[in-house]
This record gives structure tokens, C-alpha cells and sequence, in this order.
């Protein structure tokens, strides 16, 4: 029982930071019907940013100035790399951030280098025990589905409040009315890829705390995307329950597995793409994605 | 009207078709037939002309060709965006490989080292792993499906990895297929040659007779099915192509393709581990194809000669650039130039010229047509 309690929550800490990332990819489908293939690029950007920042600034200030950092550089590569093809198949785009994605990949672990890099964060592998339970929890999972709690709830109220929030709806909802109505489309474009990047560096630093960060960190990254399949690509809460869903079924899969021994070790790193195809099977538009319509 | 063909036509009128059958010629002008001509005279004296080493990387350069224009036929003319393709080209390297292994080795084999053998059912099997895959293709439209067949990839690269009674293991690997027809070992230097010459002209007259299956099948019912579906699958569909037909024979041909390029490639080096077939095995065909210019077959062939050759002028640009480094364990070193070189050709290539490298000769041709006028 406690065992599977305890995987239970690891798996709400993975998985929050899978929620964060894929929240970023449907921001920015939402706005732009693209697939951003750059988020782990942007993720493992964001990840080393910290581990630069982490010495001179301390942890709390280098996680929010390295998000900053990563939005300002997703801004660039989208008003550079993906702004000349709006207009474009949208498949056409997403290749281009695929090339982005190898391309700034290639830069950043230039920057790992050969040393083993922290992101300096206060957690380690430390653990809590739940009072009474002789539940152990670890600091960082904890710390991580409470900053990705904070984050959600603030980006959902950014949605809902502020006028910027009700643009971006208005974009994702029909562009060209949006534009009639006075919103700025190319602003909403912008700012959702540097929400994205922003998250993605938070995300980022989350899944490299009480670890290291190395070239493999954006592999966590794609697995985003079978998350954003599961829930839906257009489902903002369809990303964050398909966040925790992947995570938690992961870690129970890595928990358990030792009873299929046939199935090979680390099996638990392919449990969401066998997810996402047979969840596929059933609903093509995942749990909560809408269907699309085809009007001709 | 005539309606055999070519007699009929008009001299310095290479657009006047007068019957349907000129239409679909595939070497429609005389231009064209003396061009291809000479290029595979060229191509066949190579050989001849280069040092070894080349003819190997040449060679190469011949098989992922075949790959590129497998993937070329789905998602350059049938307009599906598969990401899977490094899995289609894993199934086939390891069919052929099992078929033609040694029984008493390390690893699984049957002995069966005959190319007749292990080709054809390498493409067979990997083309019913594209008829496997091919549901979820029909169910799905445009990006799910490419974050679909990306996903198989991953479960592809797990499987392959972990059983190593196939695949000897991550990081061990197994010896590829042997090159082997009816008992003439092709790969070893003899009279006709040196074995990286025999290997160029094997993996040459390969690449022709795959090119020429293509161009066909791209100018038949079932190509003009596959273009019908990219340009908008609705209305193919209500037009009276049926979708889920046509896309299953598409990813079938694709993955046979694939599987065929796959056994072949490794030949070359002989030997091969699970861990090549990544993801960036499959952003290099994508980039192949999209390069090269989508929805053509000489361009597929020139995407994959221009991305398989590049790794050999990053490293030619190592004596023009002097802080560049050859040695993998420095910043910065050609290997991160060249993987670099791949994304940015990609996005390069896509906002600048779409139709790649074949719309840039296309442009450079009609400029000469027209010259000296501007059109």
C-alpha cells in the first residue's frame, strides 16, 4: 500500500512538470494551430540557464530570470523562424521547428560540456515523511506539483481576466475575427511562444533538480507530446490532467515492472507513447480535444 | 491524331501535348531523355574516375535515396507527415540481417545470405509493418499522425534495443546483411573490381530500378490517388478515392521502400547497433525529402545525396575555419556544425524556396528558356 501510494505521488511530481510542458505546447497551438517542436530545445535552454545563473544568483532568482531568458529567446526564433510562414500548411511549420528544435539543442549542450551541471536546487533527493502514514514524499516532487499549481492557477487566470487573456481566447477562436475586432494576432502569436518557452524553462529546471542536466533532459520534453495527444491538442485542462495521468501511469509502470520481466528493463520510458496509440485508437482527438469539423 | 506518342510532337514545343499518353511519358522531351542519359553514363563511369573512398560514401548516398524516395511517395505525394520512417528502416536492416546471419553466431540468422532473398523480404516485412500502422494513419489527419509515428519510433528504438538475442544489444550491435547473389560474393574485391566500385554499381542499378518504380507508380491511378489526398483529402474522397485504401498502400509502399534501404545501408559498413535509429534518423529523411523538393522523385534523389554528402563538406570546412575542431570532445567541433547545418537548411530551405533543390533548377532552367528575357 505504501508503495503504491508513494509512486503514486512521484508520479504527480513528474508528472506536474510534464503539465507545465504541455500546457506550452497547447498555448501554442491554441494561438498558432502549430505543433512546437522547439519546446524541448527551449526546455533543455532553460535547464542550462540555471545551472549558469544558480552560482551568482542563488536558485530563486536564476529560475525566474532563466525563464525570462528562455521566453526572450523563444520570442526570437518565432519572429525570426515562424512568423514569415504564417499563411503556411501547418505541417510546413511544424518541420521548421523541428529544424529550430536540432539546431538551438545543438548550441545549448555545447554549453554542458563535459562537467555534470545542477541546477543548484534546495531540494536534492531529499524526502518528508506524510505524518502518521510513514508516507515518504521527495522535496522536489512536492516542490514541483506546488510551482506548477501556483503557474497553472495563474496562467488559467490570465486567461479568464485580463484583456490580453481575452485576445488570445478571441485568436484561438477565429483569427481573422479576432484581427476585425482589433486584436493584435501577431502580439498574441508572440506572446504565447514566450509563454511557452517560459514554461518550458521552469519545467525544465524542475525535471533536472536532484539530478543532473545532460543532452538526454529533452527526451522528458517529447514526452510531452504524447500527453498533449492524450488530453487533446487544443485542451488547456486536457493538458494538465493528461500531464498527471502520464506521469502517474509512468511511475506505476516503473514501480511494478520488475513482474514483467519479458517487457525489458526502463520500459516505463515508452508507457506514454503505448498510452497515446491506444488511447488514439478510441478517441482520435484524444480525451478532451474538440473535433474538428470539416465544412466544405 | 496519332495517338502512339511521341512522333507527333512539335520540335521547341515541349509544353504541346497532343495526346494523354504525352502527358504521362516520363522522359517527355528530348532534352530530358539526352540529360538522364548522360548523367547515367557519367554516373556508371564514376567508378572509374574516383578513389574508393568516394565510391563508398557515393554508395551510400545511392541507398538513402531509396529511403528518401520511399518517404517521398507518403508524404511528399500522398501528403501524410510520417516521422516513423528510421523504424520502417530498422525493421527492414534487421529482417535482412536475421535471414542472412550466420545460424551458429552471437545473434539470430538463418544462413540464407542470397541478396534475392533477404532484399525482397526485407521490404515485404517492413511494408507490412506499414499496413500495421497504416489504421492509425487512416484515423488520423496531419499533425497527430506525425506525433503518432514519432511515438513508434520511441517504441521502436525500446523494442530493438532491449531484444538483444536480435539486435545484439544497445551499444554491441550485429553484423549487417552479407552481400552475397547465388554464391558471387558481391562486397569483395575481385576481376571486376574493387569492392567499393562493385558496391557503388550494385546500390546505382538498385537506386535506378526503385527510382523508375516510383516514377511509375507516381503517374498511375494510385499516384494520382496520392496526390488527390494531399491536395485535399475531402474532396478525393468525395471524387471516389477511397482514403483508407489509398493510404494504406501508401505507407506500405513507403515502408517497403524503407525497409529495402534499410537492409542495404548497413552492408556498406557492416555493421550496426539500435541505437541509429533515432529520431534524427528520421529528421535526416524528412529533411532529405523536403530539401530535395516533396512530391518529386529526382528530388528526393538529390535531397539525398546533398544531406548524405554534406557531413563530408563540414569536414572539408574544418581547413577554411580555423577555430572549428575535429575532435568530438570540443566546442565547437564539425559534428555540432553539421547537425546544426541540418536544421537550418531545413528552415532555411522551407522559407525560401519550398520546392527545394529541384525549385531551384526549375528556376535556373526557366531562366535559361527564356534568356536574355526576364520571362
Amino acid at each position: 500500500m505504501t508503495e503504491l501510494v508513494e509512486s503514486l505521488l512521484r508520479g504527480l511530481g513528474t508528472g506536474s512538470v510534464y503539465a507545465l510542458l504541455a500546457l506550452g505546447f497547447v498555448i501554442v497551438y491554441k494561438a498558432t494551430r502549430v505543433i512546437s517542436f522547439a519546446q524541448p530545445a527551449f526546455m533543455l535552454a532553460g535547464a542550462v540557464l540555471v545551472t549558469y545563473l544558480a552560482g551568482p544568483l542563488g536558485f530563486w532568482v536564476a529560475v525566474p530570470v532563466a525563464a525570462v531568458l528562455t521566453a526572450g529567446l523563444a520570442l526570437g526564433v518565432e519572429r525570426v523562424a515562424v512568423r514569415p510562414m504564417v499563411g503556411r500548411p501547418a505541417f510546413v511549420v511544424a518541420i521548421i521547428t523541428l529544424g529550430v528544435d536540432v539546431a538551438v539543442r545543438v548550441v545549448v549542450n555545447g554549453f554542458i560540456g563535459l562537467d555534470v551541471r545542477h541546477v543548484g536546487d534546495p531540494w536534492g533527493l531529499r524526502t518528508v515523511t506524510i505524518p502518521g502514514t510513514g508516507i515518504d514524499l521527495q522535496q522536489r516532487h512536492l516542490a514541483a506539483l506546488l510551482a506548477t499549481t501556483v503557474l497553472i492557477g495563474g496562467m488559467f487566470a490570465f486567461f479568464r481576466y485580463t484583456r490580453m487573456g481575452l485576445a488570445m481566447r478571441a485568436a484561438a477562436y477565429d483569427q481573422e475575427a479576432a484581427l476585425a475586432m482589433g486584436v493584435s494576432v501577431g502580439a498574441v502569436f508572440a506572446l504565447s511562444w514566450g509563454l511557452a518557452g517560459g514554461l518550458a524553462a521552469v519545467a525544465g529546471t524542475f525535471a533536472a533538480a536532484g539530478a543532473s542536466v545532460d543532452a538526454a533532459l529533452w527526451l522528458i520534453a517529447l514526452t510531452a507530446l504524447p500527453v498533449i495527444i492524450l488530453g487533446g491538442l487544443d485542451s488547456l485542462p486536457g493538458a494538465v490532467v493528461g500531464g498527471l495521468a502520464v506521469g502517474t501511469i509512468q511511475e506505476l509502470t516503473a514501480t511494478y515492472q520488475q513482474h514483467a520481466p519479458w517487457l525489458g528493463g526502463n520500459v516505463s520510458v515508452i508507457t506514454p507513447y503505448v498510452l497515446m496509440l491506444l488511447v488514439l485508437l478510441v478517441r482520435p482527438y484524444g480525451l478532451f480535444g474538440t473535433r474538428e469539423v470539416e465544412r466544405v | 491524331m496519332n495517338t502512339t506518342g511521341r512522333r507527333t510532337r512539335l520540335r521547341g514545343r515541349p509544353d504541346l501535348h497532343t495526346s494523354y499518353a504525352q502527358e504521362l511519358t516520363l522522359f517527355d522531351t528530348r532534352a530530358k531523355r539526352v540529360a538522364v542519359a548522360g548523367l547515367l553514363v557519367v554516373a556508371l563511369a564514376l567508378p572509374f574516375l574516383l578513389t574508393d573512398e568516394v565510391l563508398q560514401l557515393l554508395a551510400v548516398c545511392c541507398v538513402a535515396a531509396i529511403g528518401a524516395i520511399g518517404l517521398g511517395l507518403v508524404t511528399g505525394y500522398a501528403g501524410q507527415v510520417s516521422l516513423g520512417h528510421a523504424f520502417f528502416l530498422a525493421v527492414g536492416a534487421y529482417t535482412a540481417a536475421v535471414i542472412s546471419g550466420d545460424p551458429d553466431g552471437r545473434v539470430i540468422g538463418f544462413g540464407i545470405t542470397n541478396i534475392a532473398v533477404w532484399l525482397p523480404a526485407a521490404g515485404l516485412l517492413a511494408g507490412l509493418a506499414g499496413v500495421l500502422v497504416a489504421p492509425l494513419a487512416t484515423r488520423l489527419r496531419g499533425l497527430y499522425l506525425a506525433i503518432v509515428t514519432l511515438g513508434l519510433v520511441f517504441i521502436g528504438q525500446h523494442v530493438f534495443s532491449e531484444w538483444s538475442a536480435l539486435t545484439g544489444g544497445a551499444g554491441v550491435g550485429r553484423p549487417a546483411a552479407t552481400l552475397e547473389f547465388f554464391g558471387q560474393p558481391i562486397a569483395a574485391t575481385g576481376p571486376l573490381g574493387t569492392r567499393d566500385q562493385k558496391l557503388y554499381w550494385l546500390m546505382l542499378l538498385l537506386l535506378l530500378g526503385f527510382a523508375l518504380a516510383a516514377a511509375n507508380l507516381a503517374r498511375s491511378k494510385v499516384g494520382r490517388a496520392f496526390t488527390a489526398i494531399r491536395d485535399r483529402d475531402i474532396a478525393a474522397g468525395v471524387i471516389g478515392v477511397n482514403l483508407a485504401r489509398y493510404k494504406t498502400i501508401a505507407f506500405a509502399v513507403s515502408s517497403a521502400y524503407a525497409g529495402c534501404a534499410g537492409a542495404l545501408l548497413y552492408t556498406i559498413t557492416g555493421f550496426f547497433d539500435p541505437s541509429s535509429f533515432s529520431l534524427l534518423l528520421s529528421v535526416q529523411y524528412i529533411a532529405m525529402v523536403l530539401i530535395g523538393g516533396a512530391g518529386t522523385i529526382s528530388g528526393a534523389i538529390a535531397g539525398a545525396f546533398f544531406i548524405t554528402l554534406l557531413p563530408r563538406f563540414t569536414r572539408e570546412l574544418q581547413a577554411w575555419v580555423p577555430f572549428l575542431s575535429a575532435q568530438p570532445n570540443e566546442v565547437p567541433n564539425v559534428f555540432q556544425v553539421e547537425t546544426i547545418l541540418y536544421g537550418v537548411l531545413l528552415i532555411v530551405f522551407l522559407i525560401f524556396e519550398p520546392r527545394g533543390l529541384f525549385g531551384i533548377w526549375v528556376r535556373v532552367r526557366n531562366y535559361w528558356k527564356a534568356w536574355p528575357f526576364s520571362y
